[in-house]
């Protein structure tokens, strides 16, 4: 399928035949809103449309996806990341000592609300790496694992990520059904820089002015981009960061904290909303997925070898990629050096392994160096934040006060 | 059903072979002999700490073992040291250390047992285990990977990671193209030259490359005594029960691959099974075989040997057990080093290994139904644990695969490997008991509908050594 957008002489993008249906230019608050609407609908309604016009959907799990290969084959990338639904059948596939995000995710394949025509999952944990068979198992479409390495610091790695990423690539173009050439990915590539540049914009205005745009309605807006093409999030980005920069909105005397735990899993937008009620996020590391390449991918040579690259050498950290060249702990420290922040709220989602003992690291670290944090468990599906809000107000005032 | 299949004058013959002594000597030998061999492995680690002579951390899949024997370096399976502990009871004061620290309830216990373990200096019920010169791993499971940055942080042990690709979709590895094999092959053997380079560096020796043939010439023999251990276990009455004795075997042949002494074990334990093949002498000591089960998972270690009773004192055994597949380091696997390009079939060997072990648990409800056909098993234990998301996150759906396509009966029950908190023997037991309820009503009205001569149902098949060809 033909991407609903035309190129405009100056190079942006402007789209024809939107997926998102929001007004942009009413009131801010408003159209933050509705948004969130969209990014917690668990009936998917733009990629809904997406397929009503026809189109292909690949959907990928967490952490991170070249989301480059789907778009330049004409198929919609949505970045399956759990969700707000009942586990109506999922639960019987799994044991108790699980996270919610296999469940919830496997319970969209099952009951077709966002039943993507391939499923690409990544050995980021034990659990996800099971999810393929049990996808493969339990829903008729196709399930595959990409091999980011895990061995990034081999001479070898981008050779041999670049053959994944060839690989991959061939399975999205026997879905859509044509191939896939240089020039497509290199355009892919473009539009995806320009919407990284974006998202470097939105963190900018999160650090430098955090009042201006919450901890939760920064979410909404980045999740967006895992719903819609990217052509269509540039769109919003572009037209809605301006007006949120000039937004009246004051500046309150409140602690700027990195958040760090929400690379797989997501907190529910309401923990993030309660978060954002007694401190400024200036940072985190919430659907870093979507933000794993840190600079301009180079759109010179092997498109496929310049993603690779990019995914070793110019990319973020997680608790699910080992690189001796970025020892977590570190690149934390340097998360809250850069964003200025005096303190960190060091999550983890249940029952998730890396993010669980990534905490211990952490908490170390941060010992070390002196800089208060909190540490707390979420789960995606959980309602009461009672008990979080109170533990937090204590940490923020005991700080404020000491 | 008593199972125990005996040929004529067998009883005779065994009579005889007892008042020669060959009965005293051979059943029992791969017991003792395997207590024998795991105390000199911890002692010989023991000398490693106190001495310092340099060790490598390994993991059972995709242990590499091999390779670091020929620059003569100790090698500690922290998986081993850490079920050790709850085997002997004391994983509790482990676990309550590394949570002290920080780690969650809900994390691998493995792992929290080794955090304390290197917080207590290396004290080990079994002895003390050296610290690391370097941790070699895959990314066979991926906790392997928090856990050397474990030591990475405690130490600064170089952490020597070696990406080892899967399965891609929805089959078994060896379905896919040759060609993608072949260049994960590569990708493998690449890492394995660079890492070559990397023990030089670290040990100080040159990399002799016929040492590494010598070395992977005894884990060959050793590979052929397992694979023919775990077919001699097809027998009935089944001749080692897979989850109890198959587990110590497992110890063995991990901790000593590569060596004379695992080499000349393993024959002498097919010497000694084939023996209770030849002699009906099944795997239960004062009853006889009444249900022959499949065991899924990681064995509940606290409790060890009160797990195994739970099913012997129902006439319960286990006749295979995917522990046994899984964490062999590609034993089970009809493959053989090439010893005429050995880091090229090294490279072969790790990615077998380790692609059939991740299959094992991605793919185990197909390997199950072969194997309960080739076993004749009536029966599916799958154990999940809290502590291992690798070996457990599977195993509901798969018994749900398994219900659908055998008429096997499935016991489902959640415990842990190291976690004593989360192991109610009462509860266990209820399951269990139920489970076994079940089989031999099962069994009764089996045997009424042939009685009866219901057409629908067949005799069972003796799965006895003739027939079997064992």
């Amino acid at each position: 399928m033909e991407s609903a957008h035309e190129s405009r002489p100056d190079g942006t993008d402007h789209v024809v035949d939107p997926l998102l249906d929001v007004a942009l230019d009413a009131p801010l608050d408003a159209v933050l809103s509705e948004i969130g609407d969209v990014v917690e609908d668990s009936t998917f309604p733009t990629v809904r449309r997406w397929r009503e016009r026809g189109g292909r959907v690949v959907g990928h799990f967490q952490v991170y996806f070249p989301e480059e290969l789907a778009h330049a084959a004409g198929a919609l990338p949505v970045k399956l990341r759990g969700g707000q639904v009942e586990r109506r059948e999922a639960d019987s596939h799994f044991g108790s000592y699980i996270c919610s995000i296999l469940r919830t995710t496997l319970e969209l394949g099952l009951n077709g609300d966002l039943k993507p025509d391939i499923f690409v999952t990544h050995p980021i944990c034990d659990a996800a790496r099971n999810l393929a068979g049990i996808w493969a198992r339990n829903v008729d479409s196709p399930a595959q694992i990409l091999y980011l390495p895990q061995n990034p610091n081999s001479a070898f790695a981008a050779v041999y990520l670049e053959e994944e990423y060839r690989r991959v690539l061939s399975d999205i173009e026997a879905l859509v059904g044509h191939e896939t050439d240089d020039n497509a990915l290199r355009q892919s590539i473009a539009v995806f820089n320009e919407n990284r540049r974006l998202l470097r914009e939105l963190y900018a205005i999160k650090r430098d002015r955090p009042w201006l745009l919450p901890l939760h309605e920064a979410y909404v807006l980045v999740a967006l981009g895992g719903l819609i093409t990217r052509e269509e999030h540039n769109a919003v980005l572009r037209a809605l960061l301006p007006r949120i920069r000039t937004r009246d909105a004051r500046n309150r005397d409140r602690m700027r904290v990195v958040f760090e735990g929400g690379f797989c899993e997501q907190p529910p937008l309401d923990l993030l909303r309660a978060i954002g009620e007694f401190c400024y996020v200036v940072d985190d590391d919430l659907l870093i997925g979507l933000r794993w390449l840190l600079d301009d991918v180079s759109v010179e040579g092997p498109p496929l070898a310049r993603l690779a690259d990019a995914y070793l050498d110019h990319s973020s950290y997680s608790p699910v990629q080992h690189d001796t060249r970025k020892p977590k702990e570190r690149m934390l420290l340097e998360r809250i050096r850069d964003s200025h922040a005096e303190a960190a709220i060091i999550a983890a989602a249940k029952m998730c392994e890396p993010g669980l003992d990534e905490q211990v690291a952490y908490a170390q670290a941060l010992d070390e160096a002196g800089i208060p944090y909190f540490v707390t468990e979420f789960e995606e599906h959980m309602t009461g934040f009672d008990h979080l809000q109170i533990q937090l107000e204590t940490f923020v005032e005991n700080l404020l006060f000491a | 059903m008593n199972t125990v299949a005996q040929e004529p004058g067998q009883a005779d013959r065994t009579a005889a072979d007892r008042n020669a002594g060959v009965h005293d000597e051979l059943v029992g030998r791969g017991a003792r002999d395997g207590a024998h061999l795991f105390r000199e492995w911890f002692a010989e680690l023991t000398h490693a700490a106190e001495t310092g002579e340099q060790s490598a951390y390994v993991f059972v899949m995709g242990s590499m073992v091999e390779l670091l024997r020929t620059f003569d370096m100790h090698v500690v399976f922290p998986e081993i040291n850490s079920l050790q502990t709850a085997v002997r009871k004391v994983s509790d004061e482990y676990l309550s250390l590394a949570e002290d620290h920080g780690y969650s309830p809900d994390v691998c216990g493995y792992v929290k047992a080794d955090y304390a373990l290197q917080l207590r200096g290396g004290e080990h019920p079994m002895g003390r285990i050296p610290k690391p010169t370097c941790a070699v791993l895959t990314n066979a499971c991926n906790t392997y990977l928090k856990w050397g940055e474990i030591w990475e942080r405690m130490y600064g042990t170089p952490v020597l990671a070696i990406d080892v690709p899967g399965s891609r979709g929805v089959l078994p590895y060896a379905a896919l193209p040759a060609a993608e094999r072949e260049r994960d092959r590569v990708h493998v053997e690449r890492q394995i030259r660079e890492l070559i380079g990397t023990l030089e560096m670290l040990t100080g020796r040159a990399f002799d490359i016929d040492r590494l043939r010598e070395v992977l010439d005894l884990t060959n023999r050793m590979g052929r005594s397992w694979r023919r251990l775990l077919e001699l276990n097809r027998a009935s009455p089944a001749v080692f029960d897979a989850m109890l004795e198959g587990t110590i075997y497992l110890g063995v042949a991990n901790a000593l691959r590569g060596t004379p002494e695992a080499a000349s074990y393993f024959e002498d334990l097919v010497e000694e099974m084939e023996y209770k093949v030849a002699h009906g002498i099944g795997a239960l000591v004062d009853a006889p075989e009444k249900h022959r089960l499949i065991f899924v998972g990681v064995p509940c270690y606290p409790i060890f040997r009160r797990f195994y009773q739970l099913f012997s004192e129902w006439g319960g055994v286990f006749v295979s057990s995917t522990y046994t597949w899984f964490a062999s380091g590609g034993l089970d696997d009809e493959f053989e080093y090439d010893l005429t390009r050995p880091v090229e079939s090294l490279a072969d060997g790790v990615l077998r290994g380790v692609t059939r072990a991740v299959d094992a648990m991605l793919f185990h409800d197909k390997a199950l139904i072969g194997a309960i056909d080739e076993f004749h098993a009536d029966g599916v234990v799958y154990h999940p644990v809290k502590s291992c998301r690798t070996v457990s996150t599977g195993l509901a759906d798969s018994r749900r695969a398994v219900l659908e396509q055998r008429d096997a009966l499935c016991l489902y029950i959640e415990s842990d490997m190291m976690d004593k908190r989360v192991v109610s023997e009462a509860q266990l037991k209820n399951r269990i008991d139920a489970f076994f309820e079940g089989l031999d009503s099962r069994r009764i009205r089996k045997s009424r509908q042939i009685e009866d001569g219901d057409p629908d149902v067949a005799a069972p098949a003796s799965p006895g050594p003739a027939a079997n060809g064992i």
